[in-house]
């Protein structure tokens, strides 16, 4: 692999990031899957980057699950992203950054579709006007969270406590990364790096001192496709997908896999159980599998916050031997703690992969 | 092993390096002109059993070049022998000693082709 | 005496000064590289008859006699139409009148880096189809990066031809035929190979190409599959996973070959800027226009300026001189 062929590549899509004043958007999906990662996301933005994110309770999803799930119609959809850009404009703010992969994929075509078909745009304007009396104006700039983690990733790095490097060894940790399929696969130029070899996590992955491993099905969708996942009938569909990924990664023996999608890390942690319970089969060391992490929890685990804190404790594949290889410490006695202190219970053991 | 109610589907896709072409090697020694198979379909059109079974040729050939021949075993018996694939061919493929040789290739390897497509 | 000048030294441009020459006209001829012949010094044997381009070329150079002015290392920097005579200035500092100018550019070889998901320039083992050549040319054999004679050989067709994303939706016409050709070289400096041909359609529409693609299956063994790659990736080993459809089993497939060959098409050149200077009209493929497609294709939209070759679009060698003598003649007529 010729890293300069990559470089040269990523100097072609170089996109353009805000800096400040952002309007976040939160997804669906994230806070039940993943519960700290948005907070997170605030916590990295508003804390240690002292950047101004708004946030705005009365926003709604931007319809893009049940798009895809073929349960509404694109013009209800331009009308919800309309309302969202109305909730935006209200707030004078004009960086708009949803938390959802599919969801930057869709405000990226509706604006798109706009630019192309203006009447389009007249047409949500109206139906937005007539539905909520609202008006709107368009963002000036549209990133992805993970585009905006990626912009301050050296920043991020700077301030870390801790890197992705075994502190036992001094080698660099080896990551895969895995990319949303809306994040650039319709739209290439809108992706840090592109679709065929993004950067945006390979960015943030080398900037806090890890290493990237490339694996032949790198670009293989995770299987979510919401009505695979969605409709249980098609369920099975959803789980190859993700095991031809882990067929085609575990060769090269990945510490952690690396995600920016909702679904992703969902489907990549919890599928390595499902796999191990009907097939007796595991990825990663020691019948453990390989943890999956979004990119929040990477920027927080870097930045010293407590794993639990991260939500750590909810994810399927146990993240300690991660955290072990960083040399970050843990209390295996607070894991199942919450917020106030209160016991949460224990999960049920799975019969085949092992968890700490 | 659990049972979540839905299965994990093995993959369609055809794995070059996985299976074995050494059926089709075999084909190549004992009727060379099937490597001059270009799959046009005219031995398929004109085949009398392609009208009423699902026989083919072309196909069969193709399977073979990438190493699938559960299919082939299951359908080779289905020709007819009429030898108007062989009038048809514009490649001059000799094509009923190319069915006729899978044939006896097949059944040499009956055992061992049986056991690799688990039947 | 009337003075022709000739852009561009390749294959159609020096067929043509030699002609031109021939008829008693003075010619200049303007090469940007430093030698005259064009792609024929990177070419090693051409099709049909594996004839090595060295002899082609040294049939070209027979006729480039000491009448003919020739300036290398040099393109025309400007260019301007004074009544019935072009002002030509060239990087070198040279500048003359022309009472016509031949136009032969040419054409540049796909950057096979475009299409991104073949991983040209990225992965260790892709090259390009003139990359090959150039192995060839030098006299080597056909290597992995890391030294190895590869096992498996996967030839892509249709780099950055028939394809509307590359912006090029033409056929680039020589690479399939060059592909077989290539796929045949590779066979006879390693037999033990397996050499597999990733095609959308076979276009062997000239009298020896059908005869050289069956010898290719036959003779050879090379594989042909009837799927266009839709992506590349680099295995551990540095070795290549492909991924095409098998269009005619209906079934995704997936092969690892230790090297892959991109067949880049043909492109039009970077020389024919000078076509704004003249006003010439090119098409949407960025070919340039001819007069009349089947009656005049050695004239453009401006009367004293002349075409030849692969700067009309992709062309094969022989197609290239029979322009190029058609183009001198054209050129007589209109100096008379």
């Amino acid at each position: 692999m010729k890293i300069e062929g990559k470089k040269r590549l990523w100097q072609d899509y170089q996109k353009e990031i805000a800096t400040d004043n952002y309007f976040y958007a939160r997804s669906c999906i994230r806070q039940n899957f993943f519960p700290a990662s948005e907070k997170t996301f605030l916590r990295v933005m508003r804390e240690e980057l002292n950047k101004d994110v708004y946030e705005d309770p009365r926003h709604t999803t931007c319809s893009g699950i049940v798009y895809h799930s073929d349960l509404v119609t694109m013009d209800t959809t331009m009308t919800v992203i309309a309302r969202q850009f109305s909730l935006m404009t209200e707030s004078g703010r004009k960086n708009y950054v949803p938390s959802c992969i599919t969801s930057f994929g869709l405000y990226t075509e509706v604006l798109e579709m706009w630019e192309h078909f203006p009447e389009l745009e007249t047409k949500a304007r109206e139906m937005l006007w007539k539905a909520t009396g609202r008006e709107f104006e368009k963002p000036e700039n549209v990133a992805h969270a993970s585009d905006i983690i990626y912009k301050f990733r050296n920043e991020i790095a700077s301030r870390g406590k801790f890197r992705l490097v075994n502190h036992r060894t001094g080698q660099p940790l080896r990551g895969v990364e895995h990319i949303g399929c809306h994040y650039s696969k319709m739209f290439p130029h809108k992706g840090v790096g592109g679709a065929e070899y993004p950067y945006v996590l390979v960015g943030m992955i080398e900037a806090f001192g890890g290493e990237v491993v490339d694996y032949p099905e790198r670009r293989h969708c995770c299987g979510f496709g919401f009505r695979q996942y969605v409709v249980k009938a098609n369920r099975g569909f959803s789980i190859s997908s993700s095991r031809k990924k882990f067929e085609s990664m575990a060769p090269y023996k990945p510490d952690f896999i690396l995600t920016n999608c909702p679904g992703c890390p969902y489907f990549l942690d919890r599928w390595q159980y499902a796999i191990s319970e009907m097939e007796g089969v595991t990825y990663g060391e020691n019948g453990y599998g390989i943890p999956v992490l979004t990119y929040e929890e990477l920027a927080g685990l870097v930045l010293g916050y407590d794993p639990w804190d991260l939500g750590l404790q909810t994810h399927q594949v146990s993240v300690e031997p991660l955290l072990e290889k960083m040399g970050i410490p843990y209390n295996p006695a607070t894991k199942y703690l919450g917020a106030q202190g209160q016991d949460l219970g224990r999960p049920e053991k799975p019969s085949v992969l092992k968890v700490y | 092993m659990n049972n979540f109610g839905y299965t994990i589907t093995r993959d369609r896709q055809i794995d070059f390096d996985k299976l074995p072409r050494d059926i089709y090697r075999e084909l190549c020694q004992k009727e060379p002109s099937v490597k001059a198979c270009i799959s046009c379909g005219t031995c398929g059109a004109t085949c009398s059993a392609a009208q009423f079974t699902d026989f083919s040729l072309r196909k069969y050939i193709l399977l073979l070049r990438r190493g699938d021949h559960k299919e082939v075993a299951q359908n080779i018996d289905k020709c007819m022998f009429c030898g108007k694939c062989q009038l048809a061919c514009p490649m001059g493929v000799n094509t009923r000693n190319v069915i006729h040789s899978i044939q006896q290739i097949i059944t040499s390897n009956l055992i061992t082709l049986n056991e690799n497509a688990g039947i | 005496m009337k003075h022709v000048v000739v852009i561009g030294g390749g294959v159609a441009g020096m067929e043509a000064s030699a002609k031109l020459s021939e008829m008693g006209v003075a010619v200049s001829i303007v090469e940007k590289a430093d030698k005259l012949g064009g792609k024929l010094n990177r070419w090693d044997r051409l099709f049909p008859n594996s004839r090595p381009a060295s002899d082609l070329l040294a049939k070209l150079q027979s006729g480039m006699g000491k009448d003919i002015r020739k300036y290398v290392n040099a393109e025309v920097s400007s260019v301007r139409q004074s009544l019935k005579q072009f002002d030509i200035a060239l990087s070198n500092g040279e500048d003359f009148k022309a009472d016509a100018i031949l136009i032969s550019t040419g054409f540049d070889v796909f950057d096979a880096h475009r299409k991104e998901e073949y991983g040209y320039g990225i992965y260790d083992n892709v090259i390009t189809s003139a990359d090959l050549e150039k192995t060839f040319r030098k006299g080597e054999t056909l290597k992995t990066a890391s030294g190895k004679k590869p096992q498996r050989v996967g030839i892509i067709h249709c780099v950055g031809s028939r394809d509307e994303k590359a912006g090029n939706n033409y056929c680039s016409k020589v690479c399939c035929i060059t592909a077989v050709k290539q796929a045949i070289e590779i066979k006879e400096q390693n037999p033990e190979a397996e050499v597999f041909c990733f095609y959308m359609d076979l276009r062997m529409y000239d009298r020896h190409f059908e005869t050289i693609y069956k010898e290719a299956q036959v003779k050879h063994g090379i594989q042909f599959i009837r799927g266009r790659l839709s992506e590349a990736f680099e295995n551990a080993d540095g070795s290549v996973m492909l991924k095409a459809e098998d269009t005619l089993l209906g079934k995704p497939l997936k092969i690892n070959v230790d090297m892959v060959v991109l067949m880049a098409g043909m492109v039009p050149s970077s020389g024919n800027r000078v076509k704004e200077q003249l006003n010439l009209t090119v098409a949407e493929d960025g070919f340039f226009n001819v007069a009349d497609a089947h009656y005049e294709s050695s004239g453009t939209n401006v009367p004293g300026v002349f075409v030849a070759g692969a700067c009309t679009g992709p062309k094969t060698m022989e197609n290239t001189i029979n322009e190029a003598r058609s183009a001198a003649l054209a050129i007589k007529e209109y100096l008379r």
